[in-house]
């Protein structure tokens, strides 16, 4: 007999079972990635993120926690113009991150 | 394990006798043997006068947690219900349903606050039924009078709740309806926290509590949540969260005091048995869901199939077995055709 | 006895104040009620943000008290009554001692985590407090969790009893978060490869060189801050903590296991400063502290004349503000000595 019923996908960030790989190899590579605080001031100024889902903040956090597949989706919608890196009040090499995530992903191909 | 710093010293007031019980609309149709046997603990074992009324009502606590009855009529239904009792002659009001507990809390402390509605709600009554109330001295949850005898009854059970070949105590997981204590933490024994009403009887009877991460999850019932059955998969991934969770612990018993969390962690396990092939107790089984009267009435030596224990989804027979009492296969069902048993649930 | 000055309290205000008042001339006694002088101070290891030893600070403070200062140990004062301009305070050390002024420098007492049931101190065994990691750090001792081995992984959560109103403690304790950096900082350089999180609400990095430490926490040492406020600790079987977060930046929930949870807890007023507050019938501000005259230009005067108030007494602060406020009170009162 079947029930129908619908499970509902959890949307806990389950930290103990994402991967980070993506985090510890930008550190390497970007390492002013650390001092990131999650300002927003980014976000609030990307040209991107008038039209799309882009936010830069969010995707920084993501990196952290690890949740890769968000990270993917959305990162193509960046279009290089560098207004992030000219607001960052940390200094953070925000464009310079965006491209080896690019390439990180696409030599995992994810 | 439940050390509670401040509700240490506060004692919540629980009436001694002379209990006058308001029955609950789900228990008494689900597992119906539950508040029979509640009954008749109290004046056959602990000598205690309590009155069962055939006029009262449901409290209404469906249709107003649906939105489907407005508060006016709720508190106007609830101002019967104790006018019923004075005409018994009663002044301790005892809830068999969580819900119920919360609600009448709910309106003893709308009228507390804001008296118009208690003068309305007079008005209303009068009108209505040509009836006048006098509010409770005390309103208690019938798991708080269990928890309150609960050492007169740990000397009266012919049972513990230990596994009686390996004399290991077993490993329980209480679950207390959140209507009990989160609403108005004041009126639930042990706060919100860490309610006490259930881990208390369980450690007096020699089990185990056990805590696990998601143990003051709400099992999902809720009513607005599961009447419409495309809703229910919503309450199902609720109870599955807490089940999935349980699992490592190896659990052999799960109580609850409230009937609706009773219906739900026990059908959502034979749900989740059928559809997805999960058990979560120990010996890769499922896990019995009991309320506290049925409980109760078990280790007090009373016949499970009288209690009513076939009606639940889980077969009891593994705690059965484990705590020693004897039972009759051929009884189980008496005179009515036995339902059909998946085999996953058929051990 | 008469005095000048009564300084209730020997932390390093009441100590910092009584070497002052007595280099402008003033005969002063300073009580005690513990064992030993130096206060809260005495028990940390290093202060931020240079990470200088605390002991350090407490000798310096002391050689400028002198032999004429009159200390008495293990010593409080039981009753104290306003005679015109004099105070008459009777110690339970049977002594009386009639002064023109009084100066409260009775601190504060620790937050009681227990308090915050659902974090799960005093409940479960891997959840401690910044004051024992504090001690742990002092003694050298091993950073272990319950089950004697090195953790993996360590929390340290901020507002533990302070920005709270379920504990009716509204205000912020200052110098929490700040310390919450420090110790994540002194917990990497000793455990090198732990992951250290702060979980935080705001984080308040006001003074000198903080926000120096807070950058070289995350640069140099790794220390991930995650902007959610704990709802609840629970314990897996084999006795590690899950957390329950929300990650409002992100604006998911997020559960971790952790092997240590360190809770940051914050200051409340002391038992001391209680008593003193009704019997001297002095004003509490919001937070049930003594309420300064006036926060700007009369921080030391209370609504009794004569009674003088330094330190944490009024409300949390760090030590740099303690020390200034103590200095601060033994110019006030040596103006009130001159003129009365």
């Amino acid at each position: 007999m079947s029930f129908d019923y619908l499970k509902k996908n959890d949307r806990v960030i389950y930290y103990d079972n994402n991967d980070r790989a993506l985090y510890y190899y930008l550190k390497r590579v970007e390492p002013s990635i650390s001092l990131c605080i999650a300002c927003g001031a980014c976000t609030a100024t990307c040209s991107a993120g008038n039209f799309s889902s882009l936010d830069f903040h969010k995707i920084m956090l993501s990196i952290r926690r690890g949740e890769k597949v968000y990270i993917a989706k959305e990162i193509t919608q960046c279009v290089m113009c560098g207004k992030c890196m000219l607001v960052c009040p940390k200094n953070v090499n925000t464009r310079g991150i965006i491209l080896q995530i690019i390439s990180f992903l696409q030599s995992y191909k994810i | 394990m439940d050390n509670n710093l401040n509700w240490d010293k506060f004692e919540k007031e629980i009436a001694n006798n002379h209990y006058y019980y308001a029955r609950s609309c789900i228990r008494q149709n689900f597992f119906p043997g539950a508040e029979e046997i509640f009954i008749n603990i109290l004046r056959n074992n602990l000598k205690k006068d309590i009155y069962d009324d055939p006029k009262h009502t449901t409290c209404t606590g469906i249709g107003y947690h649906s939105s489907i009855i407005p508060l006016e009529t709720t508190m106007t239904v609830i101002a019967r219900q104790f006018s019923l009792m004075n005409e018994a002659g009663y002044q301790n009001f005892v809830c068999s349903c969580v819900t119920s507990f919360g609600l009448y809390l709910e309106v003893l402390s709308t009228w507390h606050h804001f008296p118009e509605t208690l003068e309305k709600t007079k008005k209303y009554l009068k009108e209505a039924t040509g009836r006048t109330f006098e509010l409770p001295k005390n309103l208690v949850h019938a798991s708080d009078i269990i928890y309150k005898f609960r050492n007169e009854l740990a000397s009266m059970i012919k049972y513990k709740l230990i596994n009686f070949k390996t004399q290991e105590p077993l490993n329980v997981v209480e679950h207390v309806g959140c209507h009990y204590a989160k609403i108005f933490p004041e009126s639930g024994i042990g706060g919100a926290e860490y309610p006490r009403v259930l881990s208390g009887i369980i450690e007096t009877w020699g089990g185990r509590v056990i805590d696990y991460p998601e143990r003051r999850h709400c099992c999902g019932f809720g009513f607005r949540q599961y009447l419409v059955k495309s809703n229910r998969g919503y309450s199902y991934s609720h109870s599955l969260k807490k089940l999935e969770s349980m699992k490592p612990y190896k659990v052999d018993l799960i109580i609850t005091n409230c009937p609706g969390c009773n219906y739900f962690l026990d059908r959502w396990q034979y749900v989740a048995a059928v559809n997805e092939n999960k058990l979560f107790g120990r010996d890769n089984k499922a896990i019995p869901v009991l309320t506290f009267e049925e409980l109760t009435a078990i280790l007090l030596g009373y016949n499970p199939w009288k209690v009513g224990l076939q009606m639940h989804q889980i077969p009891v027979e593994p705690l059965l077995d484990k705590l020693g009492i004897s039972y009759s296969k051929e009884e189980k069902y008496f005179k009515t055709k036995a339902p059909k048993i998946p085999t996953i649930l058929n051990y | 006895m008469n005095t000048d000055v009564l300084i209730i309290g020997g932390g390093i205000a009441g100590l910092e104040a009584a070497s002052i008042i007595n280099k402008l001339g003033h005969k002063i006694i300073l009580i005690e009620k513990e064992k030993q002088l130096g206060g809260h101070v005495a028990l940390w290891d290093k202060l931020f943000p240079d990470f200088k030893k605390a002991d350090y600070v407490i000798e310096q403070i002391q050689a400028n008290i002198d032999n004429n200062i009159t200390i008495y140990l293990s010593t409080q004062v039981v009753t104290i009554t306003k005679l015109n301009k004099t105070f008459i305070c009777k110690l339970n050390n049977s002594n009386t001692i009639e002064s023109k002024t009084i100066l409260i420098t009775t601190g504060y007492d620790i937050f009681d985590a227990r308090l915050k049931e659902e974090y799960g101190y005093g409940i479960f065994p891997n959840v401690i407090t910044s004051v024992e990691l504090e001690t742990l750090f002092k003694n050298n001792k091993p950073i272990l969790t319950s089950h004697g081995r090195t953790p993996d992984r360590v929390g340290f959560i901020h507002c533990v009893g302070s920005r709270d109103r379920k504990i009716n403690n509204i205000y912020c304790s200052k110098v929490c978060c700040v310390t919450a950096v420090k110790q994540a900082i002194e917990l990497k350089q000793k455990l090198p490869f732990v992951e250290a999180y702060c979980f935080y609400m705001d984080l308040r990095m006001y003074g000198l060189n903080f926000e120096e430490i807070y950058n070289e926490s995350q640069e140099k040492y790794g220390v991930t801050f995650i902007r959610g406020r704990l709802s609840e600790t629970s314990e897996t079987h084999d006795g590690k903590l899950i957390i329950k977060v929300e990650d409002t930046l992100l604006g998911r929930p997020l559960r971790m296991t952790m092997d240590l949870l360190i809770l940051m807890v914050g200051m409340i007023r002391s038992e001391g400063t209680k008593f003193l507050i009704s019997e001297l019938n002095l004003d509490t501000n919001s937070s049930n502290f003594i309420n300064p005259t006036d926060e700007h230009l009369l921080p030391n005067n209370t609504n009794v004349k004569g009674v003088f108030v330094a330190g944490t007494a009024t409300s949390p602060k760090s030590i740099s503000d303690t020390i200034a406020d103590a200095r601060s009170a033994a110019f006030f009162i040596h103006q009130y000595l001159l003129n009365n």
